[in-house]
């Protein structure tokens, strides 16, 4: 058994989310360099090195990257021999992030569905916990823009559409968000499990570094297709054509029902912020 | 590249055409999903809106709260096509521009001929860029909608690209 005390959480909570306000990832940053080198199209051009220049203006001046600070995606993976003490665990998520978005002069962006009045302070959270082997407790912390997050889609393919299918719903799904959500994209894929598992599938592999491949051969092979493909769409960055339309394709799977093939497609902006740490 | 001093003439509005990049300096007013609602319940009602529409240019924009000695925090566009509902009429009242992010939709290309005004895109994401050429900022109309409300906002070189001219020309 390991004890941790929630005002801990608190405390990381409230950390990351005031770094992720502020920093791309470094494998977002990387993938834009690249993207800006290959870059044949002069508006596109611009837009990157605007992107590219306003990533260094807010780390430097400590200001949010994008104004959108996002609805704040919490990822708690629990191992099962992990007790907490003190606060409760919901409520010690909440105040990290209620602290950081004040702290950090973030935009409150949570409002109620129907009202549409503001909370206030950019809570409640989106909190997902799984559970794990051993002790560990990782964090992850990563704020959704809604610009993007708008583009999304769930498809319910039939299991006889396959792989072709799978990437069919990939393209499409960028294909028909053309320049709104911020291109150059990155795209969160979930393959299979059920309806709601299969998006929060597409949610976590954008979790994971730009320009990195699932590690099974065959998932690996959708992303790289899929990835080629959308960027002969030619809809480019800010959707003013060119040759990078998506950063990264990132797919995860799920073992799913013989009836179905579930598949989410979860668009990231260009603006990826992902922080993570093991306690 | 263009330097442009708002309010726009009539010939700085002729003179573009669709991927011109340009940067845009002077008065602009926010507005986004929430506040245009607001402003269409007033033009519907017959009641006077608080602020003057003719002539100006609206950022479809929701920026990040000031630090303290800041003018502005971040604040980049947001994707117009949330707007295209209410962007003809209001573009009917004689605005010059609107700045935002995105393809809007057919309608709103043609009030944007039919009243001579452009459709400049910001670079979408770019909010700590275009947060730092915001000079000054003030809330002028419901502040009760934080960040969706209306703020007046003296921008220095926004750097922008001309989405949709006043002839019908598109970038996408």
């Amino acid at each position: 058994m390991r004890k941790i005390n929630t005002d801990l959480i608190e405390e990381k909570i409230y950390k990351m989310a005031l770094s992720a306000g502020v920093n791309l990832t470094p494998s977002c940053i990387d993938a834009m360099h690249k993207a800006l080198k290959s870059e044949t199209g002069l508006a596109a051009e611009f837009a990157l090195k605007t992107l590219i220049d306003n990533s260094e203006i807010a780390v430097k001046e400590h200001m949010p990257v994008c104004q959108d600070t996002g609805m704040a995606v919490v990822i708690l993976e629990i191992g099962q021999n992990v007790f907490f003490e003190g606060k409760p665990l919901k409520k010690a998520v909440n105040d990290g992030v209620r602290r950081a978005y004040a702290d950090g002069f973030f935009r409150k962006s949570v409002c109620d569905p129907i009202t549409r009045i503001n909370s206030g302070d950019n809570t409640p959270a989106v909190l997902h916990t799984e559970i794990t082997d051993g002790d560990d407790l990782k964090i992850t912390f990563m704020p959704k823009g809604f610009g993007s997050e708008n583009m999304s889609k769930l498809y319910m393919l039939k299991p006889a559409q396959g792989v072709e299918g799978i990437i069919n719903a990939i393209v499409d799904t960028v294909k028909q968000a053309g320049s709104r959500p911020c291109p150059p994209v990155y795209v969160g894929v979930g393959i299979g499990g059920t309806f709601d598992s299969c998006a929060y599938l597409a949610k976590k592999a954008l979790t994971r570094d730009v320009g990195t491949n699932n590690d099974r051969a065959e998932i690996a092979e959708i992303e790289n297709e899929a990835l080629k493909r959308i960027n002969n769409l030619n809809i480019g960055s800010q959707g003013f054509h060119g040759n990078t339309t998506a950063l990264g394709v990132s797919c995860e799977y799920a073992p799913t029902h013989i009836a179905g093939l579930p598949v989410a497609v979860n668009i990231q902006c260009h603006c990826v912020r992902c922080v993570k740490e093991i306690l | 590249m263009k330097n442009l001093t708002l309010p726009l003439s009539e010939n700085d509005i002729l003179s573009l055409k669709a991927g011109d990049s340009v940067t845009l300096s002077g008065v602009i007013l926010t507005a986004r999903d929430c506040a245009h609602k607001r402003i269409t319940e007033i033009i519907d009602s017959g009641e006077k809106l608080p602020f003057e529409l003719k002539n100006s240019v609206i950022y479809y924009a929701g920026p990040c709260p000031a630090k303290p000695g800041q003018a502005s925090g971040s604040c980049g566009p947001t994707t117009s096509a949330r707007m295209e509902g209410f962007a003809p009429k209001i573009l009917d009242l004689g605005l010059k521009a609107i700045i935002g992010k995105g393809e809007m939709n057919s309608s709103t290309r043609e009030a944007l001929k039919r009243n001579k005004a452009v459709y400049f895109a910001a670079i979408g994401g770019a909010g700590a860029l275009y947060g730092n050429a915001i000079k000054n900022s003030e809330c002028i109309a419901f502040p009760e909608l934080l960040s969706e409300a209306v703020y007046r906002l003296e921008v220095e070189n926004f750097p922008l690209i001309v989405a949709y001219d006043c002839f019908g020309n598109s970038i996408y």
